[in-house]
């Protein structure tokens, strides 16, 4: 019976390696987008430590997450505290759209961005905008991970 | 690029427009195209010798270009020349109809050059081999260095002859250029002949450019650059090369394009998040505001009487087709199928717009009649956008993109072309990859 245990001890092995490989995809896949909003860190870079430079849109809209607000009220903190800064609001869109439409979509994401942060106390003197549509995707994929991440708003330091 | 070429139509022997036993139709899909022999161009004897000009081979590629062009209509099948049964000096003066039907040719193409004192003359002539006789002669004389523009003429006139429509052969095509990966992309303004031949750039690619447009006349263009990355819509002279910003606006301008008499430039101008289309006067600069809504309003075309606008709007909450009076008053919304909608281009003849549609995740090219009803989808794919009507309002050009893998490989982006009865689907060759193709108007009229 020696054998049979072995057996059943590999099974038991391979079994739990299957249920944490299954858990691990799950767990990734609803980690990254919520509502057609990406929600994940990999393209995101900081403007200070724990402020984040972009917020994510979902497809064809403008509006802002819960999550964005977030993202940008601590933008807002840290150009209040840093008045001689100047920022651009780049706008983009995702490729699944027609040229023309995503350059004034990407314009109205920047704008949804400078206008929260001009609630927020940032002098709209401060903050530039420019859309470039679908022109300048971060990751050059066509899948709807791509999409997710291309479908965005940057802040960038412009001094 | 007015200088470029002056072509005298020199003398009509004959046009006979009565009675043709031969008639094409090319308002429905042709998949029985007419038998057409084009015999090569023969040579005069008295023919001099121009610079590098290789005068003796000139009447071959001549017939050669005029063959292309009438195989890419998908209305034409051009006859190998092995078959042909006279030469083309004697078939030039009068055909042996019954030895040409032999070989199941229905329309005879001959012609004859002659190079003397730098200058090029070509006589052609087209023969009705079914009733047969002569339906078309013309003789044209230029500088020999247009013979190309004289083999795109040719092709027109004997087009006109044949469906009773005008041509779209001797045009040129404008687009971007692109190269590199997907997400650095360098793009330029390129310019070629409508069969691919003889491109040109115009930017030297040091900043993104996009959508360029022709004027009614082909002299000028406008698009849109990121030049000092302020986003703005340009004017570009070809023939000078002088370019210039369009307007003062205080933020980004794009979707150009020209009003039918050339006058006016419409467009987007976006500001605080909101676009609207503006129309800027050539002359006086004097900017007007024709749409006025928290929507974004964009991708405006002039029908061709200039009294209408088709443009793309939001304001229904996705893209949609709209149309109105060119003063911005009796808005209209046209589309209302399953999808969304951007790209509305009024076609030439005024009874059609060409648009982009968007569906489950599939791109079409399709047209409507100008109050929204008979939309017929014409391709359908991954992606593609951006239709550009050819002159005579038959066919369409427009781009295509192609998914890439996880590291962005895989991706092009290719100029294509269809008619309009949703026949004859063509890839446009070009040198590099390619979008946002215009078609000119005819460059002879």
């Amino acid at each position: 019976m020696k054998f049979n245990s072995a057996l059943k001890n590999f099974v038991l092995v391979l079994f739990s390696t299957l249920l944490i490989s299954a858990c691990s995809t799950a767990k990734k896949a609803s980690v990254d987008t919520v509502d057609d909003v990406y929600t994940g860190t990999d393209t995101v870079e900081y403007l200070a430590n724990g402020v984040p430079d972009r917020v994510f849109f979902a497809t064809n809209k403008s509006s802002l997450t819960t999550r964005s607000r977030d993202t940008l009220r601590k933008q807002a903190t840290y150009l209040r505290k840093n008045k001689d800064l100047t920022v651009t609001i780049e706008g983009h869109a995702d490729e699944r759209g027609t040229r023309e439409y995503n350059l004034a979509l990407g314009e109205r994401r920047a704008n949804a961005a400078k206008d929260y942060l001009m609630t927020y106390g940032v002098s709209g003197k401060r903050i530039s905008v420019i859309s470039y549509g679908k022109e300048k995707p971060v990751n050059p994929a066509s899948s709807p991970l791509a999409w997710s991440q291309n479908r965005r708003s940057v802040t960038i330091k412009a001094n | 690029m007015k200088k470029t070429i002056i072509i005298f139509i020199f003398f009509v022997l004959t046009i006979e427009n009565a009675f043709s036993l031969i008639k094409v139709d090319i308002t429905r899909g042709n998949l029985d195209p007419l038998p057409i022999a084009v015999s090569p161009l023969h040579i005069d004897n008295k023919s001099e010798d121009f610079k590098s000009l290789k005068e003796k081979k000139l009447g071959e590629e001549i017939s050669k270009i005029i063959e292309k062009n009438f195989k890419s209509t998908g209305l034409f099948n051009p006859l190998k020349k092995d078959a042909f049964v006279q030469k083309p000096d004697i078939a030039h003066l009068k055909p042996r109809f019954e030895d040409w039907r032999l070989i199941k040719a229905q329309a005879l193409i001959t012609g004859k050059i002659v190079v003397k004192d730098k200058k090029l003359k070509v006589e052609f002539r087209l023969w009705d081999l079914t009733a047969a006789k002569e339906m078309l002669a013309l003789s044209f004389t230029t500088t020999p260095t247009n013979w190309r523009r004289v083999a795109h003429i040719i092709s027109d006139k004997i087009y006109e002859r044949l469906t009773g429509e005008t041509g779209y052969f001797d045009t040129r095509i404008i687009y971007v250029s692109e190269k590199g990966p997907k997400d650095q992309r360098v793009k330029k303004l390129a310019i070629m002949d409508q069969d691919g031949h003889g491109t040109k750039y115009l930017t030297l690619g040091n900043e993104l450019v996009l959508t360029p447009r022709f004027n009614p006349t082909n002299q000028l263009v406008t698009y849109m650059s990121y030049f000092k990355n302020m986003p703005r819509v340009y004017l570009l002279d070809i023939e000078t090369g002088i370019q210039e910003v369009v307007g003062n606006f205080p933020g980004m301008t794009f979707a150009p394009r020209f009003s039918p008499d050339g006058k006016k430039i419409i467009m987007s101008f976006a500001k605080d998040g909101n676009s609207d289309i503006y129309s800027m006067d050539m002359e006086t600069r004097v900017v007007e505001r024709i749409t006025d809504h928290s929507a974004i309003d964009t991708s405006p075309s002039y029908s061709p009487d200039g009294k209408y606008i088709c443009f793309n709007s939001d304001r229904s909450g996705l893209q949609q087709i709209y149309t109105m009076r060119s003063d911005g008053s009796q808005v209209k919304r046209i589309t209302f199928g399953s999808g969304i909608y951007g790209t509305p281009v009024w076609s030439p003849r005024g009874d059609l717009i060409a648009f982009t549609k968007m569906r489950k995740g599939k791109f079409y090219i399709g047209v409507m009649r100008s109050d929204g009803t008979g939309e017929r989808l014409l391709t359908e794919n991954y992606y593609q956008e951006a239709p550009s009507w050819s002159p005579n309002g038959r066919v369409l050009i427009f781009y295509r993109e192609t998914k890439s893998d996880s590291k962005g490989k895989g991706f092009t982006a290719k100029l294509w072309s269809i008619d309009i009865t949703g026949y004859n689907e063509r890839l446009v060759k070009t040198e590099t990859d390619a979008s946002d193709p215009s078609w000119s108007s005819l460059l002879s009229k």
